[in-house]
């Protein structure tokens, strides 16, 4: 096991942690470790707005995996009016096949998120926050319901909170199992109470979002990261990073056939290479590292060359991926890349909600390519309705970004390994072969 | 808890009721009525479905879209314990597929279905977010991580 020296400074999302026990921490614990010191000072000392700018300052960016400015979509609620209700969101759904970030961050250090919400909550003007937690966390949200309990008893939420004229609750909402809860539109459907189909946007919802009212929608590790902020300044968060220009810290892990499969909190800018040489100690013996994707589920595959990357946004994206949740998996040379993509589109596939037809339609249709792949049965002219079909998804041509985040792994590994979704085609159908040579047509756009 | 009978008891109904304070809109109660009547009945049939309708003043065929979206409600009986089996990318890597059919050979079902004796159902599940320590399976809301073939009827064992 390695160890791994944990301060405030350097480590604000997971330095009270303690590896020997590995037990939650609970209010007490919380407390004496500088917990909802943040929330004191800002209930003393700051309004609504300076709060926003304090985190747009920090440059905190979402942690859900899309990296929009966590400030500005605070700054982006309406002017309160009257007495309108307004909400907070904080999306627990984690279901992207790789990621555990936030399920360590509900089950270990519930106080943490709690705090970081109520700080959100008095930012945005909102009088509730909805936890949304995916059903099956069985544990974090029996520790959530305990950590609320808690809260409550020592006047961090209700009425008037630090005897504050600042009124705020904060209810645990569970869900019933969908991967499409996580997108935020989704989401609010989902809350509401209807089928968790993506809204049109815009409206945003920023202005018509849960019940038609203003909501503002955050990932549980980027509310986790606020009361660091505010307990040490903007000046300070940005500083932690290493030589990128993402903020602050970041947890990450890898899994699959390596040594040490886990999740670190570690300064954005670290490269893959070290995460996976010195925090996950390297590939297991006898396997030889093939591809790996950097963030979950949706996001392309990357290979050897590319792990001196720095792990962060806009250093992923250059290297030819998404950094996504950055919850990184490796794949390892006995992995046939054509099953492997069919796992993950079958996932994608039981998944997608149905409300538009590319999605609906053509992830089905991906699933039976892939198994034709797999059983050696594909033909050359399947290869290229692969190829069609990874067009006919791609970005801007579905309501959401499910289906451009199922072909995005798919076609990377079509690019990156295309001899062995060819070593599939079954070449001994030569009149098929024949045909598609004569119905084949290139698409000039 | 009523099995048999098709009302709603006065359990459920306080807990539904008490779920309504939560929400602006009454409709949102929908999920978690759905979960509380399920905890009691292991699934949900026609009848109840009719009786959370009326308590929640929807109706049938709006809760009807809910229930069948949502894959952790069912519509259809289960059996005693749901073996909830994570195949998901990093579990498939690391051999789920092998934890699949020992479960399968032993219970004598496929996944989706029910054993003779009501005992089990397995159903696949996204991702259970343990991935550092997969394969991982989930038994009524028992997690089990670093699962392998030796152990799974040791597992089964303590479902009785």
């Amino acid at each position: 096991m390695i160890t791994i020296l944990r301060k405030p400074e350097t480590h604000p999302l997971t330095w009270r942690l303690d590896d020997v026990h590995k037990s939650p921490i609970w209010i007490s614990e919380y407390c004496k470790k500088n917990g909802y010191s943040a929330l004191k000072s800002i209930l003393k000392d700051m309004n609504p707005k300076d709060v926003i700018n304090l985190i747009i300052d920090s440059e905190l960016k979402g942690r859900g995996g899309a990296g929009f400015s966590t400030g500005l979509k605070w700054s982006l609620m309406p002017k309160k009016i009257n007495n309108q209700p307004r909400y907070l969101l904080c999306n627990a759904d984690e279901m992207e096949p790789g990621t555990y970030k936030d399920r360590l961050l509900l089950e270990k250090i519930p106080h943490q998120l709690l705090e970081g919400i109520i700080i959100a909550g008095f930012a945005i003007e909102a009088s509730i926050a909805y936890i949304f937690l995916r059903g099956e966390y069985i544990n974090a949200a029996q520790n959530i319901k305990r950590a609320l309990t808690e809260a409550k008893n020592m006047g961090y939420l209700g009425k008037n909170i630090l005897g504050t004229n600042f009124n705020f609750n904060i209810i645990l909402h569970t869900g019933a199992g969908r991967y499409i809860c996580g997108e935020e539109t989704a989401l609010i459907n989902s809350l509401e109470g209807n089928r968790a189909n993506p809204r049109i946007k815009p409206p945003f919802p920023a202005t018509v979002g849960l019940w038609g009212k203003p909501t503002c929608v955050n990932n549980v590790e980027t509310l986790s990261n606020v009361p660091a902020i505010v307990l040490y300044g903007a000046h300070w968060y940005k500083s932690i990073s290493c030589c990128s220009n993402d903020r602050g810290t970041k947890l990450m892990g890898f899994s699959g056939r390596v040594n040490n499969p886990g999740i670190w909190e570690v300064p954005f800018g670290i490269s893959a290479r070290e995460l996976l040489e010195d925090y996950a100690q390297g590939m297991q013996a006898g396997f030889q590292l093939k591809a790996w994707q950097p963030g979950g589920a949706g996001t392309d595959f990357l290979t050897v060359r590319d792990l001196d990357v720095k792990m962060d946004f806009q250093n992923i994206t250059k290297a030819g991926s998404r950094f996504g949740t950055g919850m990184a998996m490796v794949v390892d040379h006995t992995i046939n890349m054509v099953s492997l993509v069919l796992n993950l589109e079958r996932f994608f596939s039981r998944e997608s909600c149905g409300l538009c037809t590319p999605c609906r339609e053509g992830l089905p249709w991906i699933v039976k390519l892939l198994t034709s792949f797999k059983n050696g049965s594909a033909t050359m002219s399947d290869f290229n309705i692969l190829e069609d079909l990874c067009f006919q998804l791609g970005p801007g041509k579905t309501l959401c970004a499910h289906a451009p985040g199922a072909i995005g792994p798919l076609n990377s590994a079509m690019k990156l390994f295309r001899s062995e979704f060819k070593s599939c085609i079954n070449t001994n159908d030569k009149i098929n072969n024949m045909n598609l040579k004569k119905n084949t047509f290139e698409l000039n756009l | 808890m009523n099995i048999l009978h098709n009302k709603l008891n006065h359990i459920e109904l306080r807990a539904i009721q008490s779920e309504k304070k939560h929400y602006e809109d009454v409709k949102a109660v929908s999920i978690e009525a759905l979960k509380i009547v399920q905890r009691s009945r292991g699934w949900i049939s026609d009848e109840l479905m009719r009786e959370i309708a009326e308590v929640l003043c929807i109706s049938v065929s709006q809760l009807e879209e809910i229930a069948t979206f949502y894959s952790q409600i069912y519509r259809k009986p289960v059996g005693r314990h749901v073996i909830k089996f994570c195949d998901s990318v990093v579990c498939y890597m690391l051999g789920c597929e092998h934890i699949q059919s020992t479960l399968e050979t032993i219970l004598n079902i496929k996944i989706g279905q029910t054993t003779v004796n009501n005992r089990f159902t397995i159903l696949p599940i996204s991702c259970l977010g343990n991935c550092d320590k997969a394969p991982v399976i989930m038994i009524n809301d028992a997690t089990y991580s670093n699962v392998n073939t030796i152990d799974i009827p040791i597992l089964l064992e303590k479902y009785k």
